[in-house]
Formats: structure tokens, sequence, C-alpha cells
């Protein structure tokens, strides 16, 4: 897994390349405990690149969530494959965080 | 086409189990989705038995083995561990809630539960089996 992050003065993109499972995962979520990800009005995760996800994976952006939103940072999810969005869609969680088609849609929100 | 591994309990070890699975069912044409969600099956059971089942104990191994039969995949991953997994002390996870605390864990077997066809635990002496099977035609 590899991450590669960019952020402008109100929004952070991170760039995750590669497979998220239960090894993988505590890369992520070291990134985003973080507490300068609190700064942002908005945390974008470009998936473009990120080929699988297991629960370990899910599991780290579950955990954030809460406190993203007590701190109005919106997550957003752009890019997902079909197979990763799948794995989101069995568990109903695609109805719970905002997962949108591209980065154009995501800037937007 | 080799169907069976060995592992040592590293969870370095999933990626190759992936893969594994991925190379066996390579001659079924499944589609992307749908060999995703039984690699990612695989995955869940074996991370759980390396992580909580095993403690990420490397001296520990599991056994798995792949067929086809009849248009059903099945796996099944043996290990010895003291601590096996009783499918009756699960419960469906109340997503709302694990947002709202934060939880981490907790929705592996749920994905587990609702791809696979069948999914059995049993416990034999000091060898513990999990088997799961999807039908892929």
């Amino acid at each position: 897994m590899k991450i590669t992050q960019q952020s402008t003065d109100n929004t952070l993109t991170l760039a995750l390349d590669g497979e998220l499972d239960a090894s993988s995962s505590v890369l992520l979520d070291t990134e985003l405990t973080k507490p300068d990800v609190l700064k942002y009005q908005k945390v974008l995760i470009d998936c473009q690149k990120l080929n699988y996800i297991s629960s370990a994976g899910l599991g780290v952006f579950i955990s954030h969530l809460q406190q993203f939103q007590d701190a109005g940072v919106k997550l957003v999810f752009f890019n997902m494959q079909e197979k990763v969005h799948n794995v989101f869609e069995i568990l109903g969680l695609d109805a719970l965080m905002t997962i949108v088609p591209s980065a154009v849609e995501a800037s937007a929100i | 086409m080799k169907n069976a591994i060995r592992i040592s309990c590293n969870r370095s070890n999933l990626k190759v189990v992936r893969d594994f699975v991925s190379t066996y069912l390579a001659a079924y044409s499944l589609s992307d989705l749908h060999l995703n969600q039984i690699v990612l099956a695989v995955d869940e059971v074996v991370a759980n038995l390396i992580i909580h089942a095993n403690g990420e104990d490397e001296s520990q191994h599991l056994n798995l083995h792949l067929s086809v039969k009849d248009h059903v995949f099945g796996i099944e991953i043996e290990d010895d561990s003291k601590s096996s997994y009783a499918p009756s002390s699960y419960r469906e996870p109340d997503l709302q809630e694990h947002i709202r605390t934060g939880k981490k864990g907790g929705v592996g077997m749920t994905l587990v539960n609702r791809i696979m066809d069948r999914v059995e635990f049993t416990t034999s002496g000091s060898r513990n089996v999990c088997r799961l099977y999807k039908k892929i035609s």
C-alpha cells in the first residue's frame, strides 16, 4: 500500500495505491490519526489505484468517520473501482459514506 | 494446478493467500467482482485465524486446501489453535453504532456470511477446520 498526499488550504487528498488489508491498513490508520487531518474541511480519498479492500481497511474509515463529522471534516471517496465499491455495498456502507464517481464531483461537495 | 498451501501466522501472508486463491480460480473465468468476493471471504477468515485465534504467532501454521466440484468452489482452512471460533457467537453488526463509537473491527464475518453460500466451523480434538463454499457457475 502506497499513500500519496496532496493538500490545498482546505482539502487533503490521499491517493491510495495497492491493497488495503489487515496488514497494510495500519499505515492508513496512522495517516488518518494525525491531528493535522482535522484542520481540513474535506478529506478526499482517491481510490483509482486501490485494487482491494478488506474489513480491516473498511474498519479504518468506519473508526474515523464520527471524529471527522464532529470536527466538520467531510470524508469523500472517488474513482472507486467496481469490485471495491461492491465491498462497501455488501455491508451497506455505501449508504453511510460519501462515494462519488470522480474528482470533479468530489471537489464540488 | 496447485490446490494446497501451508502458511505461518503472519499478516504478510494474507497477500500470499489471496494470490493463491486468485491463481487457482483463474481457470474458471469468474468476473472480477465475483472473484474478488471469494478472495475477500477467504482473506477475512484467514486474517481472523492469524490475528485472533493464533495471536500472530509465526510458529503456528494454517493449512489451506482448495477444490471445485460440481461448480462449487470449496476451501478448507485448518489450524490447531486452542481458541476456535464459535459461529453461534455471531451477531449482525449495527454499523451506525460502529461509526458512533469508532469501532474498527467486527464486520469481517459479516462479509464472509453474506458472500459465501455455506460457512462451517468444526473442531475435532486439537484440529479446527473452517470450510467455505460458493457456487461459481
